[in-house]
């Protein structure tokens, strides 16, 4: 599977974020999309996701994948437990126990078992949170919105190594801002 | 520290009120020296202790009970299919909001008068504490549906969260802190309106019946006696309902 994006354009306004921009993602790929802030980086994963409509283009591949995604902003449920954000989509394939879940949560140093609300976590535990929610997921297409933003460099390595091990023959998107982030990965680098 | 020390310690303020007011109520009736016009509270207690050992009491309770909680969990269960069924179809929003509107400003007494001609008065506390649940529930279920993130239903679609995932996780955690306000002051209405229809439709072995005799015959310590179980089955039902709530919320986020 490969997910094809052709002339790509978005504008919010007068503010054109994205303009023509083509790219074809391979199966089995890992890419860093990079840029200053304002270049249009989010709003492309967002129209590669389907939840932004582009002015122009298209995007061919998309019709049966299935996607999974970190977005900016966490989206976790605020009020449900570490465990239950992440079983309420492993639910959905019954992929992972919930053995599975807690010894995941282990490695990036999170109690999986803590009945606290995520509402309660730090902004770094919510982003991991977030990670191992989008990584346990069933997907063919991985999109990260600067996935490792706030996290230090101890559970940073242990989350890179995850996302590593869970991405593996899956075409994986990300932005980021860090330019030591795409050597994490082995990952192309693309500059918009 | 045990339980009791506990308890009493965490609600010392309430407590206090609670004393302060019943000694202004006792020294005011003293003063007055009318159990017509105020009757002390140690006499309201004792009445009520003559009232609650009878079974009369409790058959009016009973009676009362039954009608205006059936009133209200009507008005909850249609509360939450109207509004759900608003939050997604606009003209069903229009065409219910309208007399929505015209049940809000209308005066309770004015529907308990039109409604006593066309149902019994034995059955009309069921649909004045109805009447007046309902807009409550209404509004408060359509409130927090309208404040789910559209970044979460996003989230939702994006993960391919099936419609009873969506619920569970999204809406209902959304909608919970506004259902709760809506329960509380629900009930309130309910058990207020509910009465206040029985005093005026006067159902036989109602609660109101009860209090409408005891206001006929003056027997002042009566009425503050029903008054003051009224008061007490309303709260009570109040913290089981709001209990319950907690208990499934825990349940539901994983706790």
């Amino acid at each position: 599977m490969a997910i094809s994006v052709k002339n790509l354009s978005k504008s919010y306004g007068e503010n054109k974020v994205l303009n023509d921009f083509s790219k074809v993602f391979e199966d089995n790929s890992f890419t860093c999309i990079m840029g200053k802030s304002g270049v249009g980086k989010t709003t492309l994963l967002n129209v590669i996701l389907g939840v932004t409509k582009q002015d122009a283009g298209e995007i061919c591949g998309r019709e049966n994948a299935r996607f999974s995604a970190v977005f900016q902003e966490n989206r976790l449920c605020e009020n449900l437990t570490a465990l239950l954000n992440v079983k309420m989509v492993t639910d959905i394939s019954g992929r992972y126990s919930r053995s599975d879940i807690i010894n995941m949560f282990k490695r990036i140093g999170i109690d999986g078992e803590d009945k606290k609300p995520v509402s309660d976590f730090s902004g770094g535990m919510k982003r991991r949170v977030a990670i191992l929610r989008a990584l346990m997921a069933d997907f063919d297409i991985l999109v990260m919105d600067e996935p490792l933003k706030g996290l230090d460099e101890e559970t940073k390595g242990s989350v890179v190594e995850l996302i590593r091990e869970l991405t593996e023959g899956k075409i994986v998107i990300m932005t980021t801002h860090d330019p030591a982030e795409p050597k994490l990965f082995d990952a192309e680098i693309i500059q918009i | 520290m045990n339980s009791t020390t506990k308890f009493f310690r965490k609600r010392k303020g309430t407590i206090f009120a609670i004393v302060f007011w019943l000694l202004i109520w006792q020294i005011v009736s003293i003063c007055l020296k009318s159990d017509i016009l105020l009757v002390s509270p140690i006499k309201v207690v004792k009445c009520l202790g003559e009232l609650i050992v009878t079974f009369d009491f409790w058959r009016a309770v009973g009676f009362s009970f039954i009608r205006i909680i059936a009133g209200f969990l009507l008005a909850l269960i249609l509360g939450i299919i109207f509004a759900t069924i608003s939050y997604d179809i606009k003209p069903i929003r229009e065409f219910i909001e309208l007399p929505l509107s015209v049940i809000k400003v209308t005066p309770v007494a004015s529907f308990i008068i039109l409604v006593l001609i066309w149902i019994p008065s034995k059955n009309l506390s069921v649909f004045i504490s109805f009447l007046m649940a309902f807009p409550v529930f209404y509004t408060n279920i359509f409130k927090g549906l309208s404040t789910v993130d559209d970044k979460m239903k996003a989230m939702a679609d994006v993960f391919r969260l099936p419609i009873s995932g969506q619920i569970r996780y999204i809406y209902i955690p959304g909608v919970i802190p506004f259902f709760k306000a809506a329960c509380s002051l629900a009930l309130s209405f309910s058990w207020k309106a509910g009465i206040a229809a029985e005093i005026i439709g006067l159902p036989r072995g109602s609660m109101g019946e009860r209090l409408y005799e005891a206001k006929i015959y003056l027997n002042t310590d009566r009425m503050f006696a029903w008054t003051v179980t009224i008061i007490a089955i309303s709260v009570v039902f109040e913290k089981i309902v709001g209990f319950a709530i907690n208990k499934a919320m825990d349940r539901l986020e994983g706790r």
